[in-house]
This record gives structure tokens, C-alpha cells and sequence, in this order.
């Protein structure tokens, strides 16, 4: 039997999930995996934008920032169980990304680049100035969902960074099955043809502002889950998730990694919080092997690590 | 087959990420914002723990036993506080931690530290680090809450009741307005007006002009930090306004009077620690010596670089650290908690510190000196 790339990739990523802590002396361990696993949702959303339509959004961390403070202004204010309090966050992003998107997607380019921008710093400083609502910058506190303690009646008792590690790993499983759906689906495909040529794409009948708008909104989501996800686990939420860095940062993962494909954004993701961990022993070197990494990659893998990678294995092209 | 090759590099990116097991050494983990929005404060934080661990060592360590240093740097951000904490907690395994550059990264690391059960000495102002009491969470700064009660208590001493109030909008800024705000209530202040400004603003003459034009206005206070009280300052001046100026404790240093200008910050006031006041104590003050030996270590250790007030928090959490680990009958995390909520009489830099089982700040009103610029230096107003 032979696998389809959809079924091998899905493969791949949940024997990484489950055999990895098989080799994690620690509790640590299943912290920086469980961060692998938010960043990489997030990115996966970006892969869906940017890999299949084409469209750059530099402001995607503003969609955390909603996400994350959801789970702790909606609980606090209006009794709603934080895990609910996800799923409103990610209809509140769509809906706020399908406002926003609406006129900024008639954008091209750096335009649009641009716009994205101007989104992602508006959300950071309403969340900074509005002291009243979001604790301001110092960050607000998050409940604790009580899925942990849910478990523990029926048996199973996990320490908290394995709970969220896996979790999380379950919540990106899915993200990632449905990002790969999504790509060979009309939508998936219209997405596609947009991204070679929006002019042809129109010809051969999408409705191009549709597509896009579809792509940016989904993205949303993906990315508001991922904010959910980050302060659920660490019980705090600051304006800096939703910043500018945090943006250019979720970029770069999906870049790296190969914005093409769900496997290389997640891997970009894993690689981009992994490196920092491992570099702690470079102390002032860092940032500098960070960044030597970042540009040697672009500079002989143009398409990505894992695109790039393939095509060496196969020897031609995807 | 290329999916087992990606899968075999991810798995060892995991595995080199795995450290090696702990020696017959006491380790002392710390977590500062060494680089990032926060470095001015957590730079100097970072270098004053280096080198009190090298003193220690140089001494002879904790009865007899090396202590071991285990530094990262968050880069100002909580979630990696986080990281680093539960990575100094599970895999480095050390005995404390010390650190919490911001408030947020403290909130962050001091989750970590309650779950794991292991002492963390905190260096970020805010009130709600230790109210209410954790058990394993202690800090050294003092809170906005006493520094706005000890301006408060000058500016009655002076007759002055209907203040202005401006603020920056960052973490430092927006959560010293709230404890004012709320101070004052109790304090017989009338604060009758309130403006804010961003902290990269280069002019904040609108906002000071407002202030001066509310009728009966007596002083003004700014509770800012970084290079937004300078500004103040300077537009002060050239406003012409002559009602008393009082800046936060956030501002102590010598950069602060550099930046705005000796002149323009002429009869400025603020409530400072002993260290920025060290040779101007009186001789027969506890804090004297102290503060003049970190003073004098300090600036050799870091190439000539001032002291400052941030460094000193980080100095006392290293005393009060060491003095807890020689108390403690063994070097587990709870032993070494116990003999740190101990702590009685401790002469630091930031005050003396009296912990107990109620209050993990250890602090009072006296460890503030209230201080005034005069010809680009420092007075003491008694």
C-alpha cells in the first residue's frame, strides 16, 4: 500500500508527538514541546495564507493577542468556562478578520504587507492602554480550564507541562489534517491557482476576493487558537504576545520551515523554538547563530527546509 | 524515506537540547531580562548576580560547597520566563531561583516556582507579586503603593494637596498611576488632574500645559520610567512652570539629571534608595556600608559602569539568598524557603528586610529616602 503525501504526513507528525517523550528526561521537555506545538499552529494558519493564496500578513500576532486575552476577559467578565472561552476567541478573530479583511485584501504585495502591519500594531496597544479592560502591560491573569483535574476523576494523572503537551499535540493533529485537506480541496486548489496568477485564477472563474478573504479569515482562526493555547498554559497573558516581533517571528517559522507545506511550517516552528533553548550555551552568541542559521538557509534552501529537502531527495522539482 | 530523515533531525534537535546531570554543587538559578525592552534594568541585574556568585565562591562557597550559577536571559518576555523557570526547576535542577526582571516575567516565574515548590526572590515592583503572600514567592524592591505614600507624605509635609497627575503608558508607568490613584484617596491628596503619554513620546508640552491650566493645581508628579520623565523635565522648564515637580523612584540615577539637564531638573524630588545617596548617609547609618561596598564592587566588576537601583534589588536578593542557604540545616528547597522567611535585620542596598510568615516584601517606608536634585547632584530632604 502506498501512502498519499496527506496520510504520510500525518503519519510523520504523530509518531513525532508520541515517540518523542519517550526521550524527555523532564518536565521541560514537555514544556518547549508543547511551545513547538502553539507556534506551529499558528504557523500552520500561516502556511494556509501565505504558502497556498500567496497573501502576507504581518500582523497575524494580533490574532494570539485576541485569542489569549479571550480566555481571560471572557471567563472574568461574562462567567463563560475558559475552554469555551477558546472557541469564542476563534469566532471573535474571524469575525474581526473578516471585517478587517474585507477592504485590506484588495491590497497587493508590501501593501497589503503593510496593512497587516498596521492591524497587528493596533490590537498591541489597545491591549497595552486599556488598562482597565486588559491589566495593561504588566498582562492580566488566565483561569485554570480544570481539564487537567477532568482527567485525574477518570485516572489519568498528568503532570501540567504533559498535559498541555499533549493537548496541544492533539489540537495541532487536527490543525494540521484540516490544513491538508484543505488543500486539495476547491478551495484549497482556488487558493492555489491565485497564488500563480490572480489574473488567470479570475479567468478560470474564482471569485479571487472571496478565496482570499476565506484564507485570511481561516488563518485567523488558527492563529487565535494558538493564543488560546499559550496563556491557558501559562495562566498569564501580556500585550507582547499580540506584538510586531511576535508577527515577524511567526513569519519567519513559516518561511524557514517552507511556507508551502504543513510539515515545514510546523518544522520551521520546532526548529525557531528549539534553536533559542539549545543556544542558551552560546550565551552571547546567540542571537548571532540565530540569525547566521535564518540567512544561510534562505540563501541555499530559497524554498524552505523541508520543500528544499524533498526536492534534493527526489531530484526534481514538486 | 525523506520523512524518516526530517524525523530523525527533529528527534535530534531534541535530544542535543537534553543537559548533563547534576554534580555535588549548590545551584542557584536565575532569570533576567538581560536583553530586550527591559535590558537597562536587567543588565545590570545580571551582572550584579555573576559577580556575587563569584564572590562567593571566592569566599569559600556555602559550607564549603561551590555554588553554581545557572543564568538565562528572557529577552523580557513571560513565556520564556516561564520556560526558562521550569527549565532551571526540572532539569537543572537548582535549589532557588532569583530573577522576574518585570512584572510580568515574575507572575510568570513565580507559577512555576509555587507548583515546583521552590524559592524565588523576585526583583519586580509590583504589589500583587506578594499579595497575597505565596508561600514560595518573596521579593526585594519596594512597591509603587510606598512610593507613592512616601511622596505623598512630602508633599503634605509641604502643604501641597491638589496635585497633577501624568504617567507613561507602559507596565512601569500604568500600574504606579493605579496605585496612586488609589493611595491618594486614603491620604488626603486630591489628584485634579490626570494626562498619560506614551514612553517613546519626544514632547509632552500639550499634556503639561493641561495640567497647568487646572485652577489650584500644587504640584505635579510623574510616575514614569526610562526617557519620558526626562522629557517632563525639560518641557517643565520651558513651559516655565514653577509648581514643585516630583518624579518616581523608577527614575534614581545620574542618567536621569544627564538627560534632562542639571539646570531644567534643579528642586526636582523622588523617592531614591540608600545607593544613589551612599557617601551623602550619615556615618552612623546601617546602609552606609553596605551600599558603598556593593557600589565599589559593582562598578569594578562591570568596567565602570554606574550602579544603579536595579542592580541593588538583585544585590539584597543574593544576601538575603546566601544568608538563607548558610542558615538552612540542608539545601532542600524547603529548608532553604523556611530560613529565607527567617530573614530578620538584613541590611540590603534597597533597605533592611524583616520577613515573616505575613509579609514577603520584609520592606518599610524608611527604606525610601526621599531625595532632591541640586546642582546635578543629590540632596537628602530630612
Amino acid at each position: 500500500m502506498r501512502l498519499s503525501p496527506k496520510q504520510s504526513t500525518l503519519l510523520v507528525l504523530a509518531v513525532l508527538m508520541i515517540a518523542s517523550p519517550f526521550f524527555f528526561p523532564s518536565n521541560y521537555y514537555y514544556r518547549v514541546g508543547s511551545l513547538v506545538f502553539v507556534n506551529s499552529i499558528a504557523v500552520v494558519g500561516i502556511v494556509i495564507l501565505t504558502g497556498y493564496a500567496g497573501q502576507i500578513s504581518l500582523g497575524h500576532a494580533g490574532f494570539l493577542g485576541i485569542g489569549g486575552y479571550a480566555c481571560a476577559l471572557l471567563p472574568a467578565h461574562f462567567g463563560l468556562p475558559p475552554a469555551l472561552a477558546v472557541v469564542a476567541g476563534a469566532a471573535l478573530s474571524g469575525a474581526i478578520a473578516y471585517v478587517v479583511g474585507r477592504p485590506i485584501l484588495k491590497l497587493k504585495g508590501y501593501y497589503l504587507a503593510v496593512a497587516t502591519l498596521g492591524f497587528g500594531v493596533l490590537v498591541s496597544m489597545v491591549l497595552a492602554n486599556e488598562g482597565w479592560l486588559t491589566g495593561g502591560p504588566d498582562g492580566i491573569k488566565v483561569p485554570d480550564p480544570g481539564l487537567r483535574a477532568l482527567l485525574e476523576q477518570v485516572g489519568i494523572e498528568l503532570t501540567n507541562p504533559q498535559f498541555w503537551y499533549a493537548f496541544c499535540g492533539l489540537v495541532l493533529f487536527i490543525g494540521a489534517w484540516l490544513a491538508l485537506n484543505l488543500r486539495e480541496s476547491p478551495t484549497g486548489r482556488a487558493l492555489r491557482a491565485l497564488h500563480g496568477s490572480e489574473v488567470a485564477a479570475r479567468t478560470a472563474g474564482i471569485d479571487v476576493a472571496k478565496a482570499k478573504l476565506n484564507a485570511f479569515v481561516i488563518s485567523a482562526v488558527y492563529a487565535s487558537v494558538a493564543g488560546s493555547l499559550l496563556a491557558l498554559q501559562n495562566r498569564l497573558i501580556t500585550p507582547d504576545v499580540a506584538g510586531f516581533m511576535h508577527s515577524i517571528e511567526l513569519v519567519t517559522m513559516a518561511v524557514l520551515g517552507g511556507a508551502g507545506s504543513v510539515l515545514g511550517g510546523i518544522f520551521g516552528a520546532a526548529l525557531l523554538t528549539l534553536l533559542p533553548q539549545v543556544l542558551t550555551v552560546l550565551q552571547d552568541y546567540e542571537h548571532v547563530v540565530l540569525g547566521l542559521v535564518m540567512m544561510l538557509v534562505m540563501i541555499f534552501l530559497p524554498a524552505g527546509l523541508i520543500p528544499s529537502a524533498r526536492r534534493l531527495l527526489r531530484g526534481r522539482g514538486e | 524515506m525523506k520523512r524518516i530523515v526530517t524525523g530523525a533531525f527533529a528527534l535530534a534537535l531534541v535530544a542535543t537540547a537534553a543537559a548533563t546531570p547534576a554534580l555535588a554543587e549548590i545551584k542557584i538559578g536565575a532569570v533576567v531580562s538581560e536583553t530586550g525592552p527591559a535590558s537597562s534594568l536587567g543588565d545590570p541585574e545580571a551582572k550584579t548576580i555573576r559577580m556575587m556568585v563569584e564572590e562567593l565562591n571566592a569566599k569559600g562557597g556555602i559550607k564549603g560547597e561551590k555554588a553554581k550559577l545557572v543564568l538565562y536571559d528572557d529577552g523580557g518576555d513571560p513565556s520564556k520566563a516561564k520556560t526558562f523557570a521550569t527549565r532551571l526547576v526540572e532539569d537543572d535542577g537548582v535549589v532557588a531561583m532569583v530573577g522576574g526582571t518585570t512584572t510580568g516575567t515574575s507572575l510568570a516565574i513565580l507559577a512555576v516556582a509555587e507548583e515546583s515548590k521552590v524559592p524565588f526572590i523576585s526583583l519586580a515592583g509590583a504589589i500583587e507579586i506578594i499579595d497575597p503572600v505565596k508561600p514560595f514567592t518573596f521579593k526585594t524592591p519596594h512597591t509603587d503603593r510606598m512610593a507613592c505614600q512616601k511622596i505623598f507624605d512630602d508633599m503634605k509635609a509641604r502643604g501641597l494637596t491638589k496635585i497633577g497627575l501624568i504617567s507613561g503608558t507602559d507596565g512601569f508607568g500604568a500600574s504606579m498611576r493605579a496605585q496612586c490613584i488609589a493611595v491618594a484617596k486614603t491620604s488626603g491628596i486630591e489628584i485634579v488632574a490626570d494626562e498619560t503619554y506614551g514612553p517613546k513620546d519626544a514632547d509632552m508640552t500639550p499634556q503639561l500645559t493641561n495640567i497647568r491650566n487646572k485652577s489650584g493645581i500644587q504640584a505635579v508628579l510623574n510616575t514614569g520610567f526610562g526617557q519620558g520623565p526626562a522629557t517632563i523635565t525639560r518641557n517643565y522648564a520651558q513651559l516655565g512652570i514653577t509648581l514643585p515637580l516630583y518624579q518616581s523612584h523608577g527614575v534614581a540615577s545620574n542618567a536621569f539629571i544627564e538627560l534632562s539637564g542639571a539646570k531644567n531638573a534643579e528642586g526636582v524630588r523622588l523617592p531614591g534608595t540608600a545607593l544613589l545617596v551612599g557617601e551623602l548617609l550619615d556615618p552612623k547609618d546601617p546602609q552606609k556600608n553596605v551600599v558603598l561596598a556593593y557600589k565599589a564592587n559593582f562598578e569594578k566588576a562591570a568596567g565602570g559602569a554606574p550602579v544603579s537601583t536595579f542592580g541593588g534589588y538583585a544585590h539584597d536578593a543574593m544576601r538575603i539568598l546566601t544568608e538563607a542557604l548558610n542558615k538552612a540545616p540542608s539545601a532542600k528547597p524547603a529548608a532553604i524557603r523556611d530560613a529565607i522567611e527567617g530573614t530578620t535585620g538584613l541590611v540590603g542596598t534597597t533597605g533592611t528586610y524583616n520577613y515573616s510568615k505575613t509579609d514577603h516584601l520584609g520592606l518599610d517606608l524608611s527604606a525610601f529616602r526621599m531625595l532632591e536634585i541640586s546642582n546635578g547632584g543629590w540632596k537628602l530632604v530630612k
